[in-house]
């Protein structure tokens, strides 16, 4: 574990801190970036940008080679990516646009020929005689053992732009998201905001290259919001908590690949993030398992309670062990059978909820609302005042409870 | 046939030749339309006569292959401020992570820009809007918990923190309770009271007479515009539907002109 614990407190040595740092600050960015692509239900957009962004590295490399620089100056190969990208990203939004194909379709034209260009080019410049070509296969899947200073420095600028343009923009791209036509009848250009999300997502994809790797950035961009949307229901918290997912796997994800030899620092940051989603399917509350699993038995006790009181407005005997058991906890009736006076309270409640339920449903046809008919929610819960008063208006004057369940 | 006047600044939406074409078919082919100020207005057409589409290319949210568009006497663009649009609630995706009070607030994302806070004043205006169709206990919802007609509420209320002077309403009493039916009745007539106009794409022919001032009638093309005293008759409704209405259907319009 030390070595584990000495790279989490960022005691592994200059390179190794530097990794993490910057691991960190792209998975808190492309987190948050990510949130909208996952909003616009655009995922896959970015996996094409991604792979866009291959043949971009070879011609910067070739370009600078021949110019007579250095052919890995990662700011070139960053502008090369970021303009294959570009055309790349314009492509699929022309196709989806200007033909009958949909957007996957475009995706996966464009992703298949520009990778394909990508690694043509690469093996051309493995046969090149001129320039340190070694290295260039670190795109794919991230490199980080020659990571330097500025290398650092790059990911926080191009983050902090990628995140402040995100947060420039979050209330037109969640209209965007939520609401497409609305949005342009308010006069947002759809359009144009659709790009911009592209562009801070092709922004941020660059920048991640030499760390993640083209393959894998796709999975830092979605997965932190995935994760996210589990912990939240509004939209504007679901950015930041992305964020965190997002920077916590970089840190842990690089921490985990320096503490021991030769471990792939991109791959671990992934598998660290997957953990974070697993994680979050399972016990986040409200949308996780083990929250499903615990509400559908509270569910089954909330059903006996009510069938109970029901059998005991109608005067009629429990045979169910569970629900005399629950019943008697609950000290709604006697340990020999007889409801208390609270039992015969509630049980007329229930009764009358029970009668604008059944109006409720002749009235709403809508399966959303009235299966969430479960027995212990009230009815003043679901539905409005307005809307109780006309049940009551076709429930008609107050019956005695045994004379309107006679015959069932 | 009337013919339509030219658009003032007071007359709150126009358009003429509209048309518009998906693929080579038009959905909506050359036509005039003028809507009057300060009252409520009805588009009625069959299914597939271009009445959502006619409202959604007048707001520009699909492309229109000719005819100009006026609000207010000047181009719908420059006149985007002074419209609310409600949209049709099969439109949207309703688990998006959002809630009730959250999706009024969007109705003022125009006024508050890019960089604005959503202030305590703005918080208020969006309750207000929430209590003024009968949702203010529903605020913090997410979205998806609502019944078809709270979800219409919703939108309703999001318009009104629009504050505008015209209201397009796409189906605005599809697939909704009676309850909801009218309460969206009262918030609208209450606003053509203030002095707004009010368009609506409506599918229900009986309570056309109840709930509207005026009705435009189209079917691809414009068959009839007017009054509902002098346009809905049974012989626009004829044409318009094609002889799909049957006469019993016509009778229980019951006030239908013949």
């Amino acid at each position: 574990m030390t070595p584990l614990v000495d790279a989490l407190l960022l005691q592994s040595g200059y390179n190794a801190a530097l990794v993490a740092i910057g691991a960190a600050l792209l998975g808190f960015s492309t987190g948050a970036t990510g949130t909208f692509l996952f909003l616009r239900k655009r995922a896959l957009v970015s996996d094409a940008t991604a792979h866009a962004t291959l043949p971009g590295v070879g011609l910067a490399f070739i370009c600078m080679v021949s110019l007579g620089g250095d052919g890995r100056n990662l700011i070139g190969l960053m502008l090369g990516s970021a303009v294959t990208a570009t055309v790349g990203l314009m492509i699929v939004e022309w196709i989806s646009r200007r033909t009958r194909l949909a957007e996957d379709a475009a995706i996966g034209a464009v992703l298949g020929s520009f990778f394909g260009l990508g690694v043509v080019l690469l093996t051309m410049i493995q046969t090149m005689s001129a320039g340190r070509q070694a290295g260039l296969e670190g795109f794919l899947l991230g490199a980080t053992a020659g990571m330097l200073f500025q290398d650092a420095v790059v990911i926080a600028i191009g983050g902090v732009l990628a995140v402040f343009a995100t947060w420039v923009l979050r209330r037109p791209m969640t209209l965007v998201a939520f609401d497409a036509e609305y949005a342009a009848a308010m006069g947002y250009d759809v359009r144009k905001i659709d790009l911009m999300m592209m562009g801070i997502v092709m922004v941020i994809t660059v920048v991640g290259l030499k760390l993640v790797g083209l393959i894998l950035i796709v999975a830092m961009l979605i997965i932190p919001p995935v994760a996210a949307r589990f912990w939240t229901d509004r939209s504007n918290r679901l950015i930041w908590i992305a964020g965190f997912i997002g920077a916590v796997s970089g840190y842990l994800g690089a921490a985990l690949s320096a503490s021991a030899p030769a471990m792939p620092t991109g791959p671990l940051i992934v598998l660290t993030a997957a953990t974070v989603f697993f994680f979050s399917l399972l016990f986040a509350p409200e949308r996780g398992i083990a929250a499903a699993v615990v509400r559908q038995r509270r569910f089954q006790a909330r059903v006996h309670r009510r069938q109970g009181l029901l059998a005991l407005a109608r005067q009629e005997p429990i045979r169910e062990p569970f629900t005399l058991r629950l019943l008697s906890r609950e000290g709604l009736i006697r340990p020999d059978g007889v409801p208390t006076e609270t039992g015969r309270a509630k049980a007329s409640k229930v009764a009358r909820d029970e009668r604008r339920w059944d109006i409720a449903r002749k009235v709403h046809q809508d399966a959303g609302l009235t299966g969430r008919y479960d027995g212990l929610t009230p009815i003043e819960e679901i539905f409005t005042p307005d809307e109780i008063q006309d049940f009551d208006r076709q429930i008609g004057p107050p019956v005695a409870v045994g004379a309107l369940y006679d015959g069932g | 046939m009337v013919l339509t006047p030219a658009p003032t600044a007071e007359t709150p939406l126009s358009a003429r030749g509209l048309t518009v074409s998906y693929g080579e078919k038009p959905a909506v082919f050359s036509v005039d339309a003028t809507f009057p100020a300060q009252s409520m207005s009805a588009i009625i057409g069959p299914n597939g006569a271009g009445k959502s589409t006619f409202l959604k290319a007048s707001l520009g949210i699909i492309p229109r292959l000719s005819g100009d568009v006026s609000v207010f006497g000047t181009p719908v663009e420059k006149a985007r401020h002074r419209i609310a649009y409600v949209p049709q609630r099969a439109s949207v995706d309703w688990d998006f992570p959002t809630t009730v009070i959250d999706v009024v607030q969007m109705g003022l994302y125009r006024k508050v820009g890019l960089l604005g806070r959503l202030s305590g004043q703005m918080t208020h205006r969006a309750r207000a809007c929430l209590d003024r169709v009968g949702m203010s206990d529903f605020g913090d919802r997410q979205i998806g918990q609502l019944s078809g007609g709270q979800q219409q509420r919703v939108f309703l209320a999001r318009a009104l923190a629009q504050d505008a002077d015209l209201y397009l309403l796409d189906e605005p009493f599809a697939g909704v309770d009676a309850a909801t039916e009218r309460a969206i009745v009262d918030v609208l007539k209450l606003l053509k009271a203030e002095g707004k106009s009010v368009v609506a794409v409506h599918h229900d022919l009986s309570t056309v007479r109840e709930y509207f001032d005026h009705v435009f009638l189209i079917n691809v093309r414009r068959v009839a515009e007017g009054s509902v005293t002098t346009a809905f008759t049974t012989e626009n409704l004829n044409a318009t539907y094609g002889g799909r209405l049957a006469a019993t259907h016509m009778a229980k319009l019951g006030g239908v002109a013949s």
